[in-house]
């Protein structure tokens, strides 16, 4: 599958991937998949698609916002559906996950979600409320269509834990690097590698690392000792700030630049 | 998976299951950062939820900080005005702070000393809880943080006076619909940001396992007094339980110790706003699908695509989309059963409650006065109806005042 492959060949190459995520539908369902295009030609290895929700709990202020006006353009499960396969026409190779929460594929119902996904060219799927407990039964039905369960870790994750999520992870897992919301602050490099080993210890996928990364230096610093690094909500605001003329441009440009440090090293 | 409705009650009643949950409901889907925070506060509360000290110390709480028992009223004239059957409240109005929100409140800031934790913070819509939340931080010396919706705190002016002379910082929430859901969105992400040093105060029977495990427990002494105070003052056990459900907690509070005594009728009584089918209404159980919020699997209001909608109800304390995934499963076995009241019905009870017994209710409480007035009639002289008398409406003057065309 594509997320395997691709970490594959990055291995094979030392380089670290990078995972941007957007809101899908912000500023608009066609600079979506204009974006997503922009970010692949930016470096980007895998796209992190975020399914708007109406009460994003886990995510800070900038991704709510984002959320918002994805939402009151309508957006839904549907068309962050339409949407990757509009962008499959034309790119056969980078991984698209989806990102969000569990009531949306509720509704839709998990059996009819996991198959318009692997249809729709979906490769793996994080819903933020599924936890290991509560995801047996989904993650199965993934795994079975081909498609990636990937789960979080948090600092505040026990071993015992990681190696539960380890049974049912797949595609590679992503550790939440501080206790807070997406787009905090402070994250500590040092503490990242330390809990990274613990995890490694556990888990033979490869180990992204999110929230707190917001530029060149902090990709960089993350991406010495994680397998990729993600990045969301400085690249959601870079998108917002540009206006939906220019912001496949800039999320491409200021992608391309987070790529150029973090291969810096 | 398809989520098969259970049918069953189990005897004994032994809910929720040691994950979280009842049935197809309830669970734990929280971001991984606040799961290890609930299995410690889960651990702890078993260790404690039998502990004699610990019981004791609720207790002796619940009496002299409280003021409880709460009594049960006879309310005779308004049953004579019905012809039918009588009806007795369950007086949580009287209780320190107006309303049932501090039984639970006792219970989880005595846990949080437990836990070490200095800070709390809490969600509030009405205000109800972040009051009660307020109070109990001043009584034990902690931090206090309560997040409100924007739309609420200028609906609620008053209470969120209060919070402030008891000390608590209240934070307004601008996102969402800036009403009670958009307020515990945003005491979640308080909490995953300073899990280690905070205790989250959840006000009603949702949200994650072990919480709607734990409010129930906390709140079902408004049940267990009744259940020795009803054949003291009635003779025997009402044949019906009526209360108003939002989340849910008062509610459970009473029906769960009923749970076993299956002649005794559990009706909850939603929040119909302008009525059912204008959509402007706040009824989960009666118009909601099952789906995944806060926590927790349980009926909720939701668009096609699994959005979140916003509610309405002349209470602020219903008005929310979701319910405690343990009505959820009482509604599926058939346990309980669950009715709606609107704005219109509930503010009728509340002034005949006002003229025919001298008490003025709670708004939300007003929803299940009406349907035991609705009911009444219909029903034998000797049939008992047993009402939570949830809280009392002092907060809901402005509310009732501008529907009347009165300005203060």
């Amino acid at each position: 599958m594509r997320i395997d492959q691709t970490f594959a060949a990055l291995k094979g190459a030392g380089r670290t991937a990078l995972i941007p995520f957007i809101t899908a539908g912000d500023p608009s369902a066609a600079a979506t998949v204009a974006i997503m295009h922009a970010l692949v030609q930016g470096g980007a290895d895998v796209i992190e698609l975020g399914v708007p929700f109406s009460d994003p709990m886990a995510d800070g202020p900038v991704i709510q916002r984002s959320s918002e006006r994805a939402l009151a353009r309508g957006t839904g499960l549907r068309d962050v559906l339409a949407m990757t396969a509009e962008f499959r026409k034309t790119n056969a190779a980078t991984p698209v996950v989806f990102m969000g929460y569990a009531n949306p594929i509720e509704a839709m119902g998990q059996e009819r979600f996991v198959e318009a996904a692997r249809d729709a060219g979906v490769d793996g799927v994080l819903v933020v409320d599924y936890p290991p407990e509560e995801a047996g039964g989904f993650s199965a039905l993934l795994t079975a269509n081909g498609l990636a369960p990937i789960f979080l870790l948090s600092p505040t994750t026990p071993e015992t834990r990681i190696a539960a999520v380890a049974k049912l992870a797949r595609g590679y897992v992503y550790y939440v690097s501080l206790k807070g919301v997406t787009g905090a602050a402070n994250l500590d490099a040092t503490d990242v590698a330390e809990r990274l080993a613990a995890i490694r210890r556990h888990i033979a996928i490869p180990v992204g690392v999110g929230f707190g990364i917001r530029d060149g230096a902090s990709a960089r610093a993350i991406g010495n000792v994680a397998d990729a690094v993600v990045i969301g909500s400085a690249l959601v605001q870079t998108i917002a700030d540009a206006g939906p003329d220019r912001a496949a441009a800039a999320a491409g440009a200021w992608l391309q630049a987070i790529r150029t440090a973090l291969d810096a090293h | 998976m398809q989520m098969q409705p259970p049918t069953i009650l189990p005897a004994p009643y032994d809910l929720p299951d040691a994950a979280g949950h009842f049935g197809p409901y309830g669970g734990v889907f929280v971001a991984e950062t606040l799961i290890q925070a609930l299995d410690q506060l889960r651990e702890e509360y078993a260790l404690y939820q039998h502990d004699p000290e610990f019981i004791a110390e609720f207790e002796r709480e619940l009496k002299h900080f409280v003021g409880r028992p709460s009594p049960v009223y006879h309310a005779r004239r308004w049953s004579e005005q019905l012809g039918g059957a009588q009806i007795y409240f369950k007086r949580e109005d009287l209780n320190h702070t107006g309303a049932h929100k501090i039984n639970n409140c006792i219970g989880q800031a005595l846990l949080a000393n437990r836990l070490g934790k200095k800070r709390v913070i809490a969600e509030t819509g009405a205000g109800m809880h972040g009051v009660a939340a307020a109070t109990v931080a001043a009584r034990y010396g902690m931090e206090c943080v309560v997040y409100m919706g924007s739309e609420d705190i200028k609906r609620q002016v008053q209470n969120v006076f209060r919070m402030k002379l008891l000390g608590a910082t209240v934070v307004p929430v601008e996102s969402g619909s800036k009403t009670l859901k958009d307020a515990l969105n945003e005491a979640m992400r308080d909490w995953v940001t300073n899990v280690d040093s905070t205790f989250y105060i959840i006000g009603t029977v949702a949200g994650p396992h072990p919480y709607p495990m734990l409010v129930r427990d906390f709140q079902s002494v408004i049940g267990r007094e009744c259940l020795v105070q009803m054949p003291e003052i009635a003779g025997r056990q009402p044949d019906a339980v009526l209360a108003c459900v939002g989340g849910g907690s008062n509610a459970m509070g009473i029906f769960y110790p009923y749970i076993p005594y299956p002649d005794v009728r559990l009706i909850g009584v939603e929040a119909a706003g302008e009525g059912i089918a204008t959509g402007r209404h706040a009824a989960s159980l009666s118009a909601g699908r099952p789906g995944v919020l806060h926590g927790n699997r349980t009926y909720l209001l939701q668009n096609e695509d699994g959005q979140i909608i916003e509610t309405h109800s002349i209470s602020a304390g219903l008005d929310y989309p979701g319910v405690g995934p343990e009505h959820a499963f009482l509604k599926d076995s058939s346990r309980a059963e669950y009715v709606s009241i609107t704005d219109d019905e509930a503010l009728a009870a509340f002034h005949k409650c006002c003229r025919l017994e001298g008490i003025i209710p709670a708004l939300e409480s007003s929803h299940a006065l009406a349907h035991a007035a609705k009911i009444a009639p219909a029903l034998p002289r000797d049939k008992l109806l047993l009402v939570n008398l949830s809280g009392r409406g002092d907060k809901d003057m402005h509310t009732v005042a501008e529907r009347s065309g009165i300005r203060f």
